[in-house]
């Protein structure tokens, strides 16, 4: 029967390693770093995910199909996110023409 | 031995059919053979229920003030054709029915690889379909079958909510099956049965799964939230409290363009199939047709904007997808370019599946390129909204998608029931299909052209002759689709018995009898030759 | 050759049926990184158009409470990760007692959840629909991020509550000696289910509590 054991010791180093990261991340949060802690936040919870999938989910010794399966998995949400923001995010660049502008305020009021 | 029945196998033999008697062997069956059958008869009655929908849409049509029906009423006469025709016809057809049937069959195993799951799959599916019925019958729903925010989250007073949960429920079957065809592709093939051996319509199946898997969750959690508005009024989609109505859109799209290729990809997997038995020659292009099934997988999740493009998208965004709208149609006209040649110099016969690919052939590649007219930002603008647009998707679903169901059916008909359909009536009803088809639709090209809107249930008077025209053929389509109904069921009881492979095919499943024993294959074969390796066996002796 | 009763009709050999149920499973996890992925998306758009609110909202949350809870899960992965390593092994007596701990761990993340952080929430009057109160500027921006809050860890929490009940099941099938080293499948597709729902939490909580500006 495949399915490899993985030592006990190993399981409690990545847990120990997953405390730590939430530790950090919640210090982060309280130190002032502008944008850079969204990047921080979000770096850190991928290392996370990341140690939770690899051994937890023993990705590190599974095949590449399932591993493939997730990362497709996460591309596509990346397409679903990129897409829609390309639109959401970029509205405000076409501006209303100036002879429109006017005509809003007339019917606002 | 007993003495030779009369009968030259079907009622001596122990198959799929006569395995076991009674409702609940086949209520609580995990022969994916026998729920192949399930799904037949459901989407069939779908199809009837959509199909009167429309049957009434048409005839209000035929005047242009609408005498027929209040246009409250034909806006849920509209929603509920479209609900029931995707969801409950179109999504399931191809996949639950024939790649169900087929493809354990054709990779040479014993089942799907969850075959538990598999029946799951078709209760969910019944569950589902039944609150649609049930949103049907106590009122309807007129949101079209697009749900578009904020009329369904806030000025929609019909069965928003039940309508949206049945298509809820319906999704999850859609991600089993898909789900099970993709495990049972990549786990099961039979010794020797590489990937690049495999049938081109395991091809175009597992293609499709990928998208069920990926695609339907989005639509999932996006009628949720359609849901959680309604009821709270959250204001997700509400650009009264700050939320954005063109977020549904995005999310809704997301799934439902890719939803498209759900409906055609498994009707281009049979087209192969037919292609090749009907002109007994090897495709063409082998590598070409399979990898442009995954192309069309992965690049239909790129497009979805091309329904949105005069809804206040940007317009940056909008070049984005219009320029990926057309690389999503060099896949589909590669596998066109790939059968016609294929045909070509081909000892090509025509019965009935035959007609029906084609009549695949000629009205997908119309459907087709109107859709790059679509896909071309500047014309969209003017034919968006229009009955251009329907003539455009009902030429891809219904010429295209529908017929290849359909030839599908009449080729593995014998293999299903043992029974050979009359061969007569069968060219007759696709002959009838074809005219009734053309009928009914290319009118509505033009009329979309001449501006005519889509779902209004009145238009200016000049538009009545082609309104007529298109009732008319509606009419003789609906003649076309009962014909098969009525000697497919004929033909299950008085049908000719049908040998392994009434055909003459190349594939796993033409050598097994006709019908199957429940296990499929008495030992698992070894698979040792390409697909569809017509042209390599002895001549034969007359 | 069916070796055992734990090999299905199906499949020919063992492996096949690990390998299979192991697809499986990714597979589904795939579907509900998309089913999360729509909400996630729909969270990102509005917190960026509305920053200032989201943040604010983000503020209201209680740091300490979301963290334990995120020892709690993170706790919980270990003892279904050793959970699933027990049955390998074929020890019965640890894998229940490592599956009754994950489930007592779940329990709490849900019961902490409920009792502190969604009480309190009501007691406020922050719960869009059910009793919003807040009348402060910015209002229904704030509303909002509630209702995402509420919402991705509700449905969370569903998932949870799901993984609870797959737990007392293989907690029944484990001490009615189902479970054996050839025969343990079940315990690991629930234990991937589980982690999963472990990694949502994972990315819910930083983007949920940790990037309001607490500084």
């Amino acid at each position: 029967m495949s399915g490899h054991v993985v030592p006990k010791k190993l399981y409690i180093l990545v847990f120990a390693a997953l405390i730590v990261f939430t530790g950090l991340t919640t210090g982060v949060a309280f130190v002032n770093l502008g944008k850079w802690n969204t990047v921080a936040a979000l770096a850190i919870a991928v290392c996370k995910a990341s140690l939770v999938a690899l051994f937890f989910m023993h990705l590190r010794w599974s095949s590449g199909l399932m591993r493939m399966v997730l990362v497709a998995a996460f591309v596509w949400f990346a397409i679903l996110v990129t897409l829609t923001l390309s639109d959401e995010f970029t509205r405000q660049w076409t501006p209303v023409p100036s002879s429109w502008e006017a005509r809003i305020q007339q019917q606002v009021r | 031995m007993a003495t030779a029945a009369v009968e030259t196998g079907i009622e001596s033999r122990v198959h799929y059919l006569n395995a076991s008697y009674g409702i609940k062997s086949w209520l609580l069956t995990t022969d994916h053979k026998r729920i192949a059958l399930l799904y037949l008869a459901s989407i069939t009655f779908f199809f009837f229920v959509g199909g009167a929908a429309a049957v009434l849409m048409r005839l209000n049509l035929i005047s242009p003030q609408g005498s027929l029906l209040e246009p409250a009423t034909y806006n849920k006469l509209f929603s509920m054709h479209g609900i029931i025709m995707v969801f409950l016809f179109m999504i399931p057809s191809i996949p639950a029915v024939l790649g169900n049937f087929l493809v354990p069959m054709m990779i040479g195993a014993r089942d799907l690889a969850f075959p538990r799951i598999n029946l799951l799959s078709w209760y969910v599916f019944m569950v589902g379909g039944l609150f649609t019925l049930y949103a049907i019958i106590t009122g309807g729903v007129n949101t079209g079958w697009t749900f578009y925010t904020p009329l369904s989250t806030t000025y929609a007073n019909t069965n928003v909510i039940a309508a949206a949960l049945g298509v809820f429920i319906a999704g999850f079957s859609s991600i089993l099956t898909g789900l099970n065809f993709i495990v049972t592709i990549h786990k099961m093939r039979a010794p020797g049965l590489t990937w690049f051996r495999l049938p081109l319509f395991i091809w175009a199946i597992y293609a499709t799964s990928v998208i069920q898997i990926l695609g339907t969750p989005v639509l999932a959690i996006t009628i949720v939230l359609v849901a959680l508005e309604r009821l709270i009024h959250v204001g997700v989609f509400d650009p009264a409290v700050g939320g954005d109505p063109v977020l549904f859109q995005h999310l809704f799209w997301f799934y439902s363009h890719p939803a498209v290729y759900i409906m055609i990809l498994p009707s281009m997997g049979v087209m192969s199939e037919l292609v090749t038995a009907f002109s007994k020659k090897r495709i063409f292009g082998y590598s070409f047709i399979a990898f442009s099934s995954v192309a069309i997988a992965a690049v239909s999740f790129l497009v979805w904007g091309h329904h949105m493009f005069v809804a206040g998208q940007s317009i940056y965004a909008g070049l984005v997808f219009s320029l990926l709208s057309f690389a999503v149609a060099i896949p589909s006209a590669i596998k066109v370019f790939n059968w016609t040649a294929t045909l070509y110099k081909g000892s090509v016969s025509y019965q009935a599946p035959m007609l029906y690919a084609l009549g695949f052939i000629g009205l997908f590649t119309m459907g087709g390129l109107t859709g790059l007219f679509l896909a071309t930002l500047a014309v969209d603008v003017h034919v968006h909204g229009t009955y251009f647009v329907v003539a455009h998707f009902h030429y891809i679903m219904v010429g295209g998608a529908v017929m290849g169901y359909l030839g599908g059916i009449h080729f593995w008909w014998p293999k299903i029931t043992g029974r050979l359909y009359p061969e007569g009536w069968a060219r007759l009803a696709a002959a009838i299909l074809f005219v009734g088809f053309n009928l009914t639709f290319f009118p509505q090209y033009v009329l979309g052209y001449l501006g005519m809107p889509r779902r209004y249930a009145v238009y200016p008077a000049e538009f009545q002759v082609l309104n007529v025209m298109s009732s008319a053929g509606a009419s003789i389509l609906g003649v076309g689709y009962l014909i098969p109904l009525v000697y497919m069921i004929w033909s299950m009881r008085y049908g000719p018995v049908a040998g392994p492979n009434p055909w003459g095919a190349k594939g796993l499943e033409w050598q097994t009898p006709s019908p199957p024993p429940t296990e499929n294959f008495e030992e698992t074969p070894i698979v040792t030759e390409e697909a569809y390796a017509y042209g390599t066996e002895e001549p034969q002796v007359a | 050759m069916h070796s055992s009763a734990a090999l299905a009709e199906q499949f020919d050999d063992l492996q096949q049926q690990h390998e299979a149920s192991s697809l499986g499973m990714w597979l589904f996890l795939a579907t509900e990184v998309m089913f999360f992925g729509g909400l996630f998306t729909a969270y990102i758009i509005f917190r960026n158009f509305y920053l200032p609110a989201f943040e604010a909202g983000s503020r209201l949350l209680d740091v300490r409470i979301g963290a334990f809870n995120t020892a709690v899960l993170l706790c919980s992965s270990l003892t279904m990760a050793l959970a699933v390593r027990a049955a390998q092994l074929g020890k019965k007596g640890l894998l229940i007692t490592f599956l009754l701990l994950t489930l007592l761990l779940g329990l709490t993340f849900v019961g902490v959840k409920l009792a502190f952080e969604w009480r309190h929430d009501y007691l406020e009057g922050l719960v869009p629909g059910v009793n919003w109160t807040f009348s402060g500027p910015d209002s229904q921006h704030l509303e909002l991020f509630f209702c995402f809050y509420f919402f991705m860890t509700g449905v969370h929490a569903l998932h949870m509550v799901i993984g609870v009940g797959i737990l007392t099941v293989l907690i029944v099938m484990a001490a009615r000696g189902r479970f054996s080293p050839q025969r343990y499948n079940a315990v690991e597709m629930s234990g991937l289910y589980w982690h999963f729902v472990d990694i949502v939490w994972i990315f819910l909580f930083p983007l949920l509590y940790l990037i309001g500006g607490r500084y």
